[in-house]
């Protein structure tokens, strides 16, 4: 199927424009002179080094960042663990249950979920802070990390872990030196995708933190309400900038991984 | 290998290696492994072969210890196996897929069970050293599982395997994933390995072929139950039923009722007004009894007059004829719709060949040609 | 021992913090308001005993309930909320499966960037991405100074503040839910079925509508509800872009919850939201379902 029309060239120019002029227009003014956002009023950047002076906004983003390591990491153990059990771990009692939970965070509306947890942090007389906050991104980024690890798992072929057991490995050990080096980069892009949920979370985190606990999209949020500012559009900038480069150089990484590979293994059929 | 010589199965004194003792293995409703008891003896290399879902599989992983019997026991040299877990059993298995570790080049894919053991590092490195040699991949040892060709990560599976100098090596359809030329040249390797290593070697397959070439003995398997165990020539030339007969090569069945003659020898009346046919029978059938006459296409010869001695002789019309290049075989239709396979060698050109389709011919065979089997 | 630890660490976790606060949740919208620390009664108190577990389930009704079939804000709210989640999500349709048959149909060595192209703005804030926009359609802003400039209008529009930006905001935060599955779907499509329906007769549209549409619908289906089931509970695009006139539920429960403080409400509102949720939901996980089935 490579047969591009006119048709195809225009949806994809112009779908593409859609998804990415907004960003590149907000990029653009944040280099504005001007406070009003929407004014051309030359080059500065000026809000840059504003941006880095405002107090609120870098306690902010420190908040922001401890409960995204900790949330993922937490996250990330507990998904992988779930994940086995729902692909490796066989019947149990409660397993219909248990698959539901995983699943149903995914498609549970942000403030059902920031709600009830809420409640239930004042039902058992638990103090809102960066702790309820780490508590609420694990729960529902740990269901993400387990759907990324077990699509996985799914596909792994098992008598790479029956071949560990039979050269002598214990189950944990299989685990360890076989089956975990080989789902790695699924657990790693289970956890990116936990710390980016975390760092992303507005909902939740605005009904699960207490007043010491403010998040970065909690800040922006509410500075955002009262209209644009060149700020924002700074800070937007910044975390833009940060997510791209990322995730360019992760893909031209695993571009590269894969091509060597190819070039591999043809070479080895040559042989 | 002299076969003659190296028969324990025929030895009441000797002990087995492996025993099954009235193995049953069933997953729920399904019974996999049907009340099964069979011995392989140390030294033999003994090929399980059947249809997919017959249970060979499943009798491998029980060996392994990935399965556990439902009822029965397996003593691996008199020992009861089922407590002993995978990790601990002196038993290592050589995977369909390879099951090569991804992340780990050959060297450490072949090191693996070994460093388990907590082997001194001299040794190891000797023992990995002699495997790479044994399986001639010393120039790769560095290399990954994906810089390798097939042929080469069936060899790294096996070198893996052996490392441990396993009492027993389980093969699960070893070749299965090369192609045909390197298929057969593997086989021989993999006969010579075992000979030098002296490892007991059960070897799952579902190529009859393969189970031919390379086994002492070879039990043909069907519905979790096994339906005869024998060498190779036995089990082509001496079948005890339909089914062995059938699954080993080609082979034509004809259907009659059993008549007793002097000595050994039968009468096979199969059809109204033809005489009936003559075959020899160490297995006795009484007056009446159906039987079936189970004859090898090369062992019917076809001509185009009746020979004068043959004991068996019928008539036919050529309906088809395959040409395999060395060999012909001709499909001929008896005058009851039976189809009867012959088979000739082309030692001829195809230009002199004498019959072409349509043709009457005979077909003809000596009375020991064949065998009565009663199912 | 070890499996038993291995299952039984996540399952407690995620019945603590998933499944007891909806028991909570329920259980509250069934209580009543209370000017107190909590601010609704009756509260569970087992020092009593079984007389105190029967005084509290006598204290629970469907006030709330019945409150929220009375007065219109709310049944207003949900119904406005299901059209426009209806609507944009079949916006989003319309505008997202002409961009995946595109990147299915681009050559090979393009695919994979279009992809992360796609997927990117997965990666950056959702609320940076609906921020953005609020420049871009404020009266004095980019679309209205864009087309002032070209001619089209003599006076700017207000965009902002208004369902249209709703329905752009959701559009736009979900169109890549949308594309992924559909381009999924495409990818997987044989180009040979399309070069034998054309071989049998058919010309480029009607294999396009025979062949190659039927074959997507999977995958079409899979981004609908992607798109549908989080757009109706959306709380940020309705309160940054909508206006005062913008009914969503979502933003319905939060400001019941941290304006008025009415918490038996909100969660009323919370409990009837989910049961509207369940069904799409079921719907969704068949249509997957079916799915992993065929392609088994």
């Amino acid at each position: 199927m490579t047969r591009l029309s006119w048709f195809n060239v225009v949806s994809l120019t112009l779908g593409f424009a859609f998804l990415y002029l907004p960003m590149v227009i907000l990029i653009i003014f944040s280099f504005n002179e001007s406070k009003l956002v929407t004014v051309w009023a030359g080059f500065s950047t000026k809000w840059y080094g504003e941006l880095l002076q405002n107090e609120a906004f870098l306690d902010a983003a420190w908040v922001t960042l401890r409960v995204a390591v900790f949330s993922s990491t937490i996250a990330t153990v507990l998904g992988t663990m779930a994940a086995y059990v729902l692909v490796r771990g066989g019947r149990f009692f409660g397993r219909t249950l248990f698959s539901g939970m995983i699943y149903a965070p995914l498609v549970m509306p942000e403030v059902i979920t920031g709600l009830s947890l809420l409640l239930l942090f004042i039902g058992i007389g638990l103090d809102r802070g960066i702790f309820t906050i780490v508590l609420a991104h694990t729960t529902f980024s740990m269901c993400y990390v387990s759907v990324v690890v077990s699509s996985r798992l799914v596909t792994f072929d098992r008598s790479l872990e029956e071949a560990a057991l039979d050269l002598g490995c214990a189950p944990a050990e299989a685990f360890r030196l076989v089956t975990l080096p080989i789902i790695a980069p699924a657990v790693i892009s289970g956890w990116l995708l936990a710390f980016t949920l975390s760092l992303d979370d507005l909902v939740i985190a605005s009904f699960t933190s207490g007043p010491s606990s403010t998040t970065l999209p909690i800040k922006i949020f509410s500075s955002v309400r009262l209209g644009v500012s060149p700020e924002i559009n700074a800070l937007s900038t910044l975390m833009i900038a940060v997510v791209a480069v990322g995730v360019i150089i992760a893909s031209l990484a695993t571009k590269r991984a894969a091509l060597q590979r190819r070039r591999e293994e043809q070479l080895a059929t040559q042989t | 290998m002299d076969a003659s010589a190296f028969a324990p199965w025929e030895d009441p004194q000797a002990q087995p290696l492996i025993r099954f003792k009235n193995v049953t293995k069933s997953f729920g409703t399904f019974t996999a492994i049907d009340d099964l008891s069979l011995d392989i003896f140390e030294k033999e290399f003994f090929a399980l072969l059947g249809p997919s879902g017959c249970g060979k599989t499943t009798m491998m992983r029980m060996l392994a210890g990935f399965e556990t019997p439902t009822s029965g026991v397996i003593e691996l040299a008199g020992q009861d196996i089922a407590p002993v877990p995978p990790n601990q059993r002196a038993v290592n298995m050589m995977f369909q897929s390879y099951a090569l570790f991804p992340h780990l080049s050959i060297w450490d894919n072949i090191a693996f069970g070994l460093k388990r053991d907590k082997m001194p590092k001299l040794d190891l490195q000797e023992r990995v050293e002699a495997m790479l040699k044994l399986t001639r991949l010393e120039q790769f040892a560095r290399r990954k599982p994906h810089q390798i060709s097939g042929g080469q990560r069936q060899r790294v599976a096996l070198a893996r395997s052996l490392a441990k100098a396993p009492k027993l090596l389980l093969l699960d359809e070893p070749l299965g994933a090369l192609d045909k030329k390197l298929r057969q040249d593997t086989q021989f390797e993999l006969m010579d390995i075992q000979e030098t290593t002296g490892t007991t070697f059960v070897i799952v397959t579902h190529d009859q072929e393969e189970a031919m070439t390379v086994a002492s003995r070879v039990a043909v398997m069907d519905h979790g139950r096994i339906i005869q165990a024998d060498t190779p020539d036995r089990i082509y030339e001496s079948p005890n039923s339909v089914y062995v007969a059938d699954f080993i090569g080609d082979v034509n069945i004809i259907q009659g009722q059993a008549n007793p003659g002097e000595g050994d020898g039968y009468r096979l009346f199969w059809t109204e007004g033809q005489p009936p046919l003559i075959a020899n029978s160490t297995k006795s059938f009484s007056a009446g009894q159906t039987c079936h006459l189970a004859i090898r296409p090369e062992k019917v010869t076809i001509s185009a007059e009746r020979p004068e001695d043959a004991a068996n002789a019928v008539r036919g019309k050529v309906l088809d004829i395959a040409y395999l290049g060395n060999l012909s075989t001709y499909h001929v239709e008896l005058p009851n719709g039976l189809v009867i396979k012959a088979q000739t060698a082309n030692t001829r050109r195809i230009s002199r060949r004498s019959f072409t389709w349509e043709d009457p011919v005979w077909l003809s065979w000596t009375a020991t040609a064949g065998v009565l089997l009663a199912n | 021992m070890r499996r038993f630890f291995l299952i039984a660490v996540p399952y407690a976790w995620l019945l603590v913090l998933f499944l007891i606060p909806f028991v909570i949740v329920l259980k509250i919208s069934l209580s009543d308001t209370e000017l107190a620390i909590p601010p609704y009664t009756p509260t569970l108190d087992l020092s009593q005993g079984w007389a105190g577990i029967r005084e509290f389930f006598a204290g629970l009704d469907l006030e709330n309930f019945v409150w929220l079939t009375e007065d219109d804000l709310y049944w207003k709210a949900y119904l406005s909320s299901l059209w426009i989640a209806t609507c944009s999500t079949i916006l989003t349709l319309l505008i997202g499966f002409p961009i995946a048959y595109g990147m299915a149909r681009s050559p090979e060595q393009w695919r994979a960037t279009l992809m992360m192209l796609v997927i990117l703005p997965f990666w950056t804030s959702f609320l940076i991405r609906v921020y953005a926009w609020m420049g871009i359609l404020s009266q004095e802003g980019f679309l209205n100074q864009f087309l002032l400039w070209i001619g089209i209008i003599d006076s700017p529009l207000t965009i902002l503040n208004t369902n249209t930006a709703v329905y752009i905001g959701i559009v736009y935060t979900y169109l890549p839910f949308m594309i992924l599955p559909i381009y999924a779907a495409l990818d997987r499509l044989d180009g040979s079925l399309i070069e034998a329906a054309e071989d049998l007769g058919c010309s480029r549209l009607m294999a396009f509508w025979l062949v190659t549409l039927p074959l997507s619908r999977p995958g079409i289906i899979a981004g609908c509800f992607l798109v549908f089931i989080p757009a109706l509970g959306e709380f940020v695009i309705p309160s940054l872009l909508g206006g005062s006139g913008t009914l969503m539920i979502g933003k319905v429960l939060w400001e019941e919850f941290f304006s008025n403080r009415d918490w038996p409400v909100a969660s009323a509102v919370a409990v009837v939201l989910l049961l509207i949720l369940v069904i799409p939901i079921v719907l969704f996980q068949r249509n997957q379902q079916k799915q992993q089935e065929a392609d088994q």
